[in-house]
């Protein structure tokens, strides 16, 4: 296992070398003078200029220059916001709580939806349940999530009035942040209205981002249990005369769980995709959005290193998902 | 729209029928069928497909056509209709079928032309993705080595990042244009071309055809090209029709974010930029770009699950 686990990380190594390569010429690409882009549009002095490139690095040669790079990044120096002065890495440890928040509820959502509907799809094989779930389920994955969180507004914010529209809790509140994650801290906090304030504030957002994830686990549940209720093992116990709630519940649907949980840990970066479009749209201050603006800003500090820790985090999450999955299939940790 | 398990061959179904009878068969019933014929006999057992592939007719038909069906120049602005609303709904008017925008643009005539903007940049980027993807898949699997290497090592990178992401990315470096999110999407599908074709032809390396071929003498170009390369096209057709949905996806969601086309291009992503502030007042501002971005991408998903299972020699019986 330690074996499995050491060439597994040791894989990730290049990848990230490569991440840091495409991160490196990302701010050497874009169009304009980086010290231009630091001190604005003002004129300066050659003198100054001069002095501003020495400052950062920007005379010395290019491979002299990723290495500076690189030993910044790993002792954590990922630059300042043009913008805001703040170091990238500080607004990104603020910001990121948000996104997981957002992310984890989208996911439950779409498990807790998603799973039962595959599972029933499978066994009323061919009813109109069934077609109804694969219709939901192809219209979901076809979706585009910037206009369905537009039509959840629409209907449940403008029509009916049942949820904010933006934000992640109403100005009314102030609460401390301790843990960043807004319902664990309203929770902590002594304002119990403040908790339903979040909820209300999360519920939309996470429907549009848990659509797309949804549609996959029910489809993939629905196709993975309709192998597994064909096997043998589990004509035997119906032949035993197990109820079919035992059989479908217990025996099949443990086997059935395998290949739809690497699904769930590989959408981590659909998910992240999908958290771009959604945090914009409904001003959910996470790291989707915060990079979009930096685009737009043309604060490239920030994006270069959100984009940096952003991929560091996919491959850490799918990292995680691999050993995992080694672990519960052991034909997968012992192939060479 | 089953789970694209044919429940009966029709080929078989017809052969049967013609024997039991007695009706005079066009060609003995022991003839293969044309490979075109059988594909399209596998295809249409399935309502799903057939219905993807006429919804696409049609959205071609629409943009080819779209400057003689749309009653309106797409970018003319009409002062005096505002934010009209469609002509169902109080107030509105068959001169605008759908209403219009904010500056009084036609919301019909606009949703028409942007099927060319979609259909053909879409196009684009898939042929772009799918040909260059070829040529990487094809070079990686065919020598192998340190150029195999090089190649699937810089594929992962691409894959590490959210697909979006790394759209933005590029976008940022080359600026926000049609053409240039066209790129993006391009460099964001490639990975999945190149890892493909990479797989299929590994697998056909080591088929007897290709030994037999290369020891008849045929040279590495032949036998990339004209051997191997045709034996892999299945999954490659399977992955561009679905690479065609994303890639409306993307350059729509592209253009949402401003990215993407700009202005007033009528893009269907685009064109809900700042739909978001008149979600108040004109719904239907918000409600039909989006709905032709759905039927675009559901029709071309619904085509390609229906080519992967007509063209997956495992379901055939």
């Amino acid at each position: 296992m330690i074996r499995f686990v050491l060439t597994r990380f040791g894989l990730l190594i290049p990848t990230f070398i490569g991440v840091t390569l495409l991160t490196f010429a990302l701010i050497r690409l874009v169009p304009g003078d980086p010290i231009e882009l630091l001190v604005g549009e003002r004129a300066i002095s050659p003198e100054r200029h001069a002095m501003y490139r020495a400052q950062l690095g920007l005379d010395k040669p290019l491979p002299v220059q990723y290495g500076i790079y690189i030993s910044d990044v790993l002792s954590g120096n990922l630059g300042r916001s043009i913008v805001t002065k703040t170091p990238v890495l500080e607004e990104f440890a603020a910001l990121f709580p948000a996104t997981i928040e957002l992310s984890v509820c989208a996911i439950v959502f779409a498990i807790v939806i998603g799973l039962p509907l595959g599972v029933l799809a499978a066994v009323k094989r061919g009813s109109v349940l069934d077609y109804a779930t694969m219709g939901v389920s192809l219209t979901g994955y076809s979706m585009p999530i910037f206009w369905w969180a537009l039509l959840l507004i629409l209907l449940f914010s403008v029509q009916l009035g049942w949820t904010p529209v933006s934000g992640r809790i109403s100005v009314m509140y102030y609460i401390e942040p301790v843990t960043g994650f807004m319902l664990i801290d309203t929770l902590l906090s002594d304002e119990p209205e403040a908790f339903w304030s979040a909820l209300r504030h999360l519920v939309l957002p996470a429907i549009a981002l848990g659509t797309i994830p949804l549609a996959v686990i029910a489809r993939m549940t629905r196709s993975s249990m309709l192998e597994v209720l064909g096997e043998d093992y589990i004509r035997t116990a119906r032949a035993e005369g197990l109820a079919p709630l035992r059989v479908v519940g217990l025996h099949a649907l443990r086997n059935a769980l395998i290949p739809v949980i690497t699904v769930i840990g590989l959408a981590v970066g659909v998910l992240f995709a999908g958290a771009i479009l959604t945090e914009t749209i409904f001003s959910w201050p996470g790291v989707g959005k915060w990079l979009v603006e930096s685009v737009r800003r043309r604060d490239y500090p920030v994006l270069q290193g959100g984009v940096l820790l952003v991929a560091s985090v996919v491959m850490g999450v799918n990292l995680i998902v691999d050993l995992l999955y080694g672990l519960i299939n052991p034909r997968i940790r012992h192939r060479r | 729209m089953s789970d694209g398990r044919p429940s009966e061959p029709p080929v078989v179904a017809e052969v049967m029928a013609d024997g039991k009878f007695g009706a005079p068969s066009p060609m003995p019933a022991s003839a293969p069928p044309h490979p075109l014929a059988e594909f399209w006999a596998y295809f249409s057992v399935n309502r799903g497909p057939v219905i993807g592939l006429t919804v696409i007719v049609i959205l071609v038909v629409v943009a080819v056509l779209a400057p003689w069906l749309a009653p309106h120049p797409p970018n003319e602005q009409y002062r005096e209709a505002f934010l009209a609303p469609p002509f169902w709904a109080t107030g509105g008017s068959l001169t605008f079928p759908l209403g219009t925008d904010d500056v009084g643009r036609d919301i019909l005539s606009r949703i028409l032309f942007g099927a060319r903007v979609s259909l053909s940049i879409g196009f684009l980027v898939v042929a772009l993705a799918l040909t260059s993807g070829i040529a990487l898949g094809l070079v990686a699997g065919f020598f192998r080595g340190p150029i195999e290497i090089a190649i699937m090592r810089l594929m992962d990178v691409m894959l590490a990042l959210p697909s979006l992401l790394l759209a933005i990315v590029i976008v940022a470096i080359l600026g926000p244009s049609l053409i240039n999110a066209a790129m993006a999407v391009v460099i964001v599908q490639l990975p999945h071309f190149v890892r493909l074709a990479r797989a299929a032809v590994i697998t056909e390396m080591s088929r007897d055809y290709v030994t037999a071929s290369r020891v008849s003498g045929a040279g590495p170009l032949r036998l990339m090209l004209i051997t191997i390369l045709p034996n892999c096209m299945a999954p490659l057709i399977v992955q561009a029709t679905l690479g065609f949905s994303t890639a409306v996806l993307d350059l729509a969601a592209l253009g949402f974010l401003g990215m993407g086309a700009q202005p007033p291009t009528p893009e269907w992503g685009t064109m809900l930029a700042n739909a978001l502030q008149f979600i108040q007042r004109a719904w239907w501002v918000v409600t039909f770009p989006g709905l032709a971005i759905l039927v675009t991408v559901l029709a071309f998903n619904l085509l390609g699950d229906g080519l992967r299972d007509a063209l997956d020699p495992k379901l055939k019986r």
